[in-house]
This record gives C-alpha cells, sequence and structure tokens, in this order.
C-alpha cells in the first residue's frame, strides 16, 4: 500500500531511502545529494515506518538516538551530582533523624537541601532507576530497529547498482575498459588475493570484506543490555549481599543475611611496620609519615546453628572454623566472605574504682565494672559492698532528674551507686560519671575514685555474596569484543561493472579508514586497468559526514 | 502486510512489556528491600526463642492461639522507653483476653533492662536478643519497631516509631483471639 516501487520494478518499504536492489535514491533529498548517506544501506529504520497505535509511539520514542543520546547526558549530570557529598552508605548515622542532621551539620544548609531532594541516596532513589531502565529500554529498542533492516540489506545485496548509486558514492571512477573482458577477472584474481568476498555476475562485481564489523556496536549494546541485566539481579533476594557487622572483641553476633551463621571475634589487631626492620627506603617513608600500619585483621571463630535451632536459640551452636580475616583475605563460608573494612580502637571495656574515704583518702578496696555486662552488687574489701542503682553508657545528661543514655555504647559511662561501709550502714547515694560525681542526697563521706580502664577494639566487617558477578564479566566481554569489532575492523566493498555504453564504472565505499581503502582499490586498479577514481568528499568541502552507526 | 503489522505491533507490545515490567519490578523490591526484605503483613511471623529476665524462655510459636504484640526495643531509645509503660497498663487489660506482650531488648545487659523493669514495674516478658539474631531475622530497623501477630501466627501489622496509649489499645483489639 505505502510501498515505493523503483523504477527497477523493486517493492520497498515506506521510509527507504535507496532501493535495496539496485541502490537508486528514493527520495527527492537523496536524489539533490551528490554523496549518498549511507548509513544504515538507506534502509528504512523501522520506527520510520509506522506511527499509528500508541504501542508504535512509545516504541519509535525509544527508538530514537536523540533520546538515547538525552538519556545518557541525564544519567551522566545525575551521577556527577550523587558525587558531591558522600551518599548515606557512607554517612556515620543510620537512623532517618541521624542522618539528616548530620548532613545539616557538616555539610550546612547545602546538606540540608541536599538530603531533603534526596540526592542523598541519588542511585537507589526511584527516579535514577528508571532512568537506568529506560536506557535500558532504549538500547534494546533503537538496536533491534536498526540492526534487523541493516541485516536484510546486507544480505540481499545485489552485485548490479545503477549508475546514479554508484556516482553517488565517495569513491567513484568511471572511463574506457582498455582490457575488455580481462578486466573483470583481473580485478576479482586480485581481490580475492587481498581476501575479499567476490560475486561476479553479468559483467558487474561486487567484492566485500569485513561484513562482521558493522554488527559491533549491536555486540556492543547486547554487553551493555547483559550487564544492566546483571545489575538488575541484584536487586532480587539470593543473588547479592552487601551487609556491614560491627563486631567487639569477645562479642558473638548473628552474621546478617545468611543462614543460621554466628560470628564470634577473639580480637583485632593492628600491626605497624618497624622502622629498625624496615628496608632503608621505607624507613625514609616511615620516618616522614609516622606510623604505617601493615596488617588490619581480626581473629574470628564461625558458628553455625543446628539445623532445626530457631532464632535466638544459641545454646547448641556449632563451631564451623576459626580463622584471621586479614584485609583481602576474607572468611569464606557457603558462598558469602566476610571481609576486614573498618575497626575502632579503644572502646571502654571496663572501669576501675577505689572506694576512698572523702576526707582521709583512705582506700576502702577496688571494684572493676565490667560495662558490658554490669552486676548489681560489688564486694568491695572486707565488709563494704557498692550496690549499682543505674548504669547508663552513654551518659547524655539530665531530664526531669533522669540520667538519659543516648545509645548502647559504652562511650561516657555513667553510674548512679549506692556506697555501704561500716561507717554509713544506710549508704550513700552517689552519681559517678567521667570528670564529674555528684551527690543528689547530701553530702557523702565516702566516694568512688576513678583508678584505670581496659579497653576492647571493635572491627569492622563487610558480608559480601555476589552471583552476579559473571554476568556482569560477561556483559563487559562482550562490550569489548563489540568495540574492537566495530573500531579496528573495517567493513570494505567495491563495485565494478561495465556500463550499457561500454565504459566501466568503479565505486568503493568503507564505513571506517578510506585510506586503507584507497591503497586496496589502487592495487587492483594498476592490474586491471581500472579508470581512475575521484575521492568525491576531498573535492566537496562542506558535506555533512555523520556515521549515525558508530557505537555511543 | 496487515499481518504482518499485527505481528509486528503484538511483538512490540510484547517486548516492551516484559522491559517495562522488569523496571518496575526492580525499583519495586529496591524500594522495599531496606524496610523488610522479607517480611510483609500477612507473613507467617518467623518462630524464635529467647530468654527474660527471669531466665525463662520464651517460643514464640508457645502462643499460637493468642495474639502477640511483639515490641523492638532499647533503653537508649527515648520513643521506646516512653511507650513502655502505657503498653503495661495495656497488658493488664488485655492479658486476659489472650494478648501477649513480648519485648525484646537488643543486645543490652541484664542490669540495664531490668533496672528499667523496675523503675517502671513491668510486668510483661522482656527478652533479650543477645545476639541480635532475632533482630536480623526480622529485619529491624529503626526502634521502636512493633509486630502485631494475630493468634494464627501471621503478621498482622508493622509499626515503626512511637505509639499512644490509645493506639496499642486499638492494636491489641485488633490481634485479640475471638
Amino acid at each position: 500500500m505505502d510501498n515505493i516501487i523503483c523504477v527497477c520494478g523493486h517493492e520497498n518499504p515506506k521510509g527507504t531511502i535507496l532501493c535495496g536492489n539496485c541502490g537508486r535514491p528514493l527520495t527527492d533529498e537523496a536524489e539533490k545529494q551528490k554523496l549518498l548517506d549511507m548509513r544504515y544501506e538507506g534502509s528504512a529504520r523501522r520506527s520510520q515506518t509506522y506511527n499509528k497505535s500508541m504501542i508504535d509511539k512509545v516504541w519509535n520514542f525509544f527508538s530514537s538516538v536523540k533520546i538515547g543520546v538525552s538519556l545518557i547526558v541525564i544519567i551522566l549530570v545525575a551521577a556527577a551530582i550523587g558525587t558531591i557529598l558522600p551518599q548515606v552508605l557512607y554517612v556515620p548515622a543510620t537512623t532517618e533523624t541521624d542522618i539528616a542532621a548530620y548532613y545539616e551539620r557538616v555539610y550546612g544548609t547545602f546538606g540540608e537541601i541536599y538530603y531533603k531532594l534526596g540526592l542523598s541516596d541519588l542511585y537507589g532513589s526511584w527516579w535514577f532507576q528508571t532512568l537506568i531502565g529506560m536506557l535500558g529500554i532504549s538500547l534494546i529498542v533503537a538496536s533491534l530497529d536498526r540492526v534487523i533492516p541493516l541485516y536484510k540489506s546486507l544480505k540481499k545485496q545485489r552485485t548490479r547498482r545503477h549508475e546514479s548509486f554508484m556516482k553517488r558514492q565517495r569513491l567513484f571512477g568511471k572511463g574506457q575498459n582498455t582490457l575488455g573482458d580481462s578486466s573483470l577477472l583481473k580485478s576479482e584474481e586480485k581481490l580475492k588475493e587481498l581476501r575479499y568476498n567476490v560475486k561476479v555476475e553479468n559483467g558487474a562485481l561486487l567484492a566485500e570484506k569485513g561484513r562482521f564489523s558493522r554488527w559491533g556496536p549491536y555486540v556492543n549494546h547486547a554487553g551493555l543490555i547483559i550487564f544492566l541485566f546483571g545489575v538488575m539481579l541484584r536487586a532480587l533476594p539470593g543473588f547479592y549481599v552487601d551487609e556491614t557487622l560491627w563486631i567487639r572483641e569477645g562479642e558473638t553476633r548473628a552474621i546478617p543475611e545468611t543462614p543460621g551463621f554466628y560470628l564470634e571475634s577473639k580480637e583485632f589487631i593492628l600491626e605497624t611496620y618497624d622502622k629498625s626492620q624496615a628496608d632503608e627506603v621505607f624507613g625514609e617513608a616511615i620516618e616522614r609519615v609516622g606510623t604505617i600500619a601493615s596488617n588490619y585483621q581480626t581473629d574470628v571463630i564461625l558458628y553455625q546453628k543446628p539445623e532445626d535451632a530457631l532464632p535466638g536459640d544459641t545454646k547448641n551452636l556449632k563451631q564451623i572454623k576459626e580463622e584471621s580475616i586479614q584485609v583481602n583475605k576474607p572468611l569464606k563460608f557457603e558462598g558469602f566472605a566476610v571481609y576486614q573494612m573498618d575497626f575502632r580502637l579503644d572502646e571502654l571495656r571496663s572501669m576501675q574504682f577505689s572506694l576512698i574515704n572523702k576526707e582521709t583518702e583512705e582506700p576502702l578496696g577496688d571494684l572493676s565494672i565490667d560495662l558490658v555486662n554490669p552486676e548489681k552488687t560489688y564486694k568491695v574489701g572486707e565488709d563494704s559492698t557498692v550496690e549499682l542503682l543505674g548504669y547508663y553508657p552513654d551518659f547524655s545528661g539530665f531530664e526531669d532528674g533522669e540520667p538519659q543514655t543516648k545509645s548502647p555504647l559504652p562511650n561516657n559511662p555513667a553510674f548512679l551507686v549506692k556506697m555501704i561501709t561500716p561507717q554509713t550502714p544506710k549508704g550513700e547515694t552517689s552519681f559517678v560519671a567521667i570528670k564529674q560525681t555528684l551527690e543528689p542526697l547530701g553530702e557523702n563521706e565516702y566516694k568512688l575514685a576513678f583508678q584505670n580502664v581496659e579497653t576492647r577494639d571493635v572491627s569492622g566487617l563487610t558480608i559480601r555474596k555476589d552471583k552476579t558477578l559473571w554476568i556482569l564479566a560477561l556483559g563487559g566481554l562482550l562490550f569489548m569484543i563489540g568495540v574492537v569489532q566495530g573500531a579496528y575492523f573495517n567493513h570494505r566493498r567495491i563495485w565494478i561493472h561495465e556500463t550499457t555504453d561500454g565504459q566501466l564504472a568503479v565505486a568503493a565505499h568503507t564505513n571506517k579508514n578510506w585510506f586503507a581503502l584507497k591503497k586496496e582499490l589502487d592495487q587492483v586498479s594498476e592490474i586491471a586497468q581500472l579508470p581512475a577514481y575521484e575521492d568525491q568528499q576531498e573535492l566537496e568541502t562542506e558535506v555533512d559526514k555523520k556515521d549515525g552507526e558508530k557505537s555511543s | 502486510m496487515a499481518q504482518m503489522k499485527q505481528k509486528r505491533l503484538l511483538i512490540r507490545t510484547v517486548i516492551l512489556a516484559i522491559l517495562i515490567l522488569a523496571i518496575v519490578y526492580t525499583i519495586y523490591t529496591n524500594a522495599t528491600k531496606e524496610r523488610s526484605a522479607i517480611l510483609g503483613v500477612g507473613d507467617e511471623a518467623p518462630d524464635f526463642t529467647l530468654v527474660d529476665l527471669n531466665g525463662e524462655e520464651h517460643q514464640l510459636s508457645d502462643y499460637k492461639g493468642q495474639g502477640v504484640f511483639l515490641n523492638f526495643w532499647g533503653t537508649w531509645c527515648k520513643p521506646c522507653t516512653k511507650e513502655m509503660p502505657a503498653m503495661d497498663r495495656q497488658y493488664e487489660v488485655y492479658k486476659e483476653q489472650g494478648v501477649q506482650i513480648l519485648a525484646v531488648n537488643i543486645a543490652q545487659s541484664n542490669l540495664e533492662v531490668q533496672n528499667f523493669a523496675d523503675q517502671y514495674g513491668l510486668n510483661f516478658p522482656i527478652v533479650m536478643d543477645r545476639t541480635k539474631s532475632v533482630m536480623h531475622a526480622y529485619n529491624i530497623d529503626p526502634l521502636p519497631t512493633t509486630l502485631l501477630i494475630n493468634p494464627d501466627g501471621k503478621i498482622e501489622r508493622i509499626i515503626t516509631g512511637e505509639m499512644t496509649e490509645q493506639d496499642i489499645a486499638s492494636f491489641m483489639e485488633q490481634i485479640k483471639p475471638e
């Protein structure tokens, strides 16, 4: 119905620029051009064919290279904005309010706006993911829309092209056929030597090589799509785990996202290079920088709960293995890997006090309060006791006379104690915090004098599982193959035929590297005495040479 | 020709539908992943067993047939401590009607929790999640988080943040056995 019928009788779909059979230009525009626009072989891009239903409109939207490029630019700009301030993932706060406060405190008003606009979690935002998804659709639709017609038109190429096609090629020559019939034969021989595929039909010759280079961009796109698919899989349960676990020396913790595994931290070790033992070269560096860490290590025991045990039941944990986790030497089990990522040194573990008489400073004895698991009463000396009425591991002040703790971590421990001594059998109440002692119920005779602390280290571990890696690797590999295919190989074609008036016409086309094509054509011309050709683009200065097939 | 066009339209529709579905699904799972990857309303509440302050063991499945008001908390978390006295008052009202409270403390010391319970005279069992395994199993973040578990052991509702006494009463009403 809407098909275009060429002079040669071939029926072309609507939107075709060059006849699929003889190569005659079919549009007025192409007719006026001195050189043909050879992208997609002048075939009808499918998107330009139908534009009636809603589906076709959506399809054509995504098929547009302009839309694809716009999407890439928008994604680039958005991704760049996401790097201005650290993302939520890297901010030392966990709850929404803490995170908001952090951005405001550290980055001021800009940080506040940044957070409120949701830019602090840009890569996880629905709109960013939508953009990536749209780019994926664009890649698939645009590729399908181009690769299928291109494949079809390259497959059914005719050996003899119309002269109007020939003379609009960049390399074109026409002249006397000096050798007669043998010119095509000689050309064929030489071209085969140059590893062309040669077809000869009725006094016309088509030599072609490197056609697969035309598929480079589409192979490349397929790689990208596979890559995006791999990233998409990460959202599904079971494919990807990336969790953080802070664990203190002596603690046993459930490993998040794992089926019933527990980890106990025995010790965190930080080692530095010893200057006296280091080589001269490094000695200098150590002197300049101070200390240089040589090892970050957490010694752990991995446990697994019995199959029938419920969460919370840690009575019968089975020891799986004992290992030292070092940087780049993770603990591995059942597809999971636990990496050494971070540490905090010297978190308070226990505090030692002396119970002393305030006036005489005479000590009645010592006590050590375990900050992780404090006891109710401590016996001090012969016949005194200290009762712990309250423990506030991260003391942050009073509220309605009530001491408050702002976290469960012993960052700033405070105690409400009752001291019972032979002199004060009813007991004296005291509030003991670091650098602060209050006596809320009147003047006391005794006090707890701070003696010493014991500390422990905290290991920051990362738990990883990634079943998508091989998909990402495959995508990346295909991407590179596509790049190499499209960039380092050229699709070269040479047409030679006898014209009706007994002359010889030569035309040649390549998608890149015209210099090499000319060199090859020169070799053929010399042997077969072909008419001299001209590079019509060099003659013409302002020809718009845009190659839309180049991969993005 | 018309047939070809119809085929083309069908192929286009199918391709676009698959792609759009895949993207919507990805965005949806990403958006809900942080809150709770595994748990949702209507799911079976994962069974667990924890020991309370008095050394008694509490297994969730033992309370089948009763409604369970499962609350995750810590003494450092102000909204948690604020709602506790109200929870205790409603516990007194609803425990006869078959609603049980289990308050899961996140890895704190017995002393801190006992002191707190004594101070407010809390009567419901407070169980200690020392390894945070129950917290992980329920994907709890932030505190306080409360799960309403109906007599069939299914999750009725997940509440994050502070509740008023009225809220608590109506929630308990909701999971009361018939």
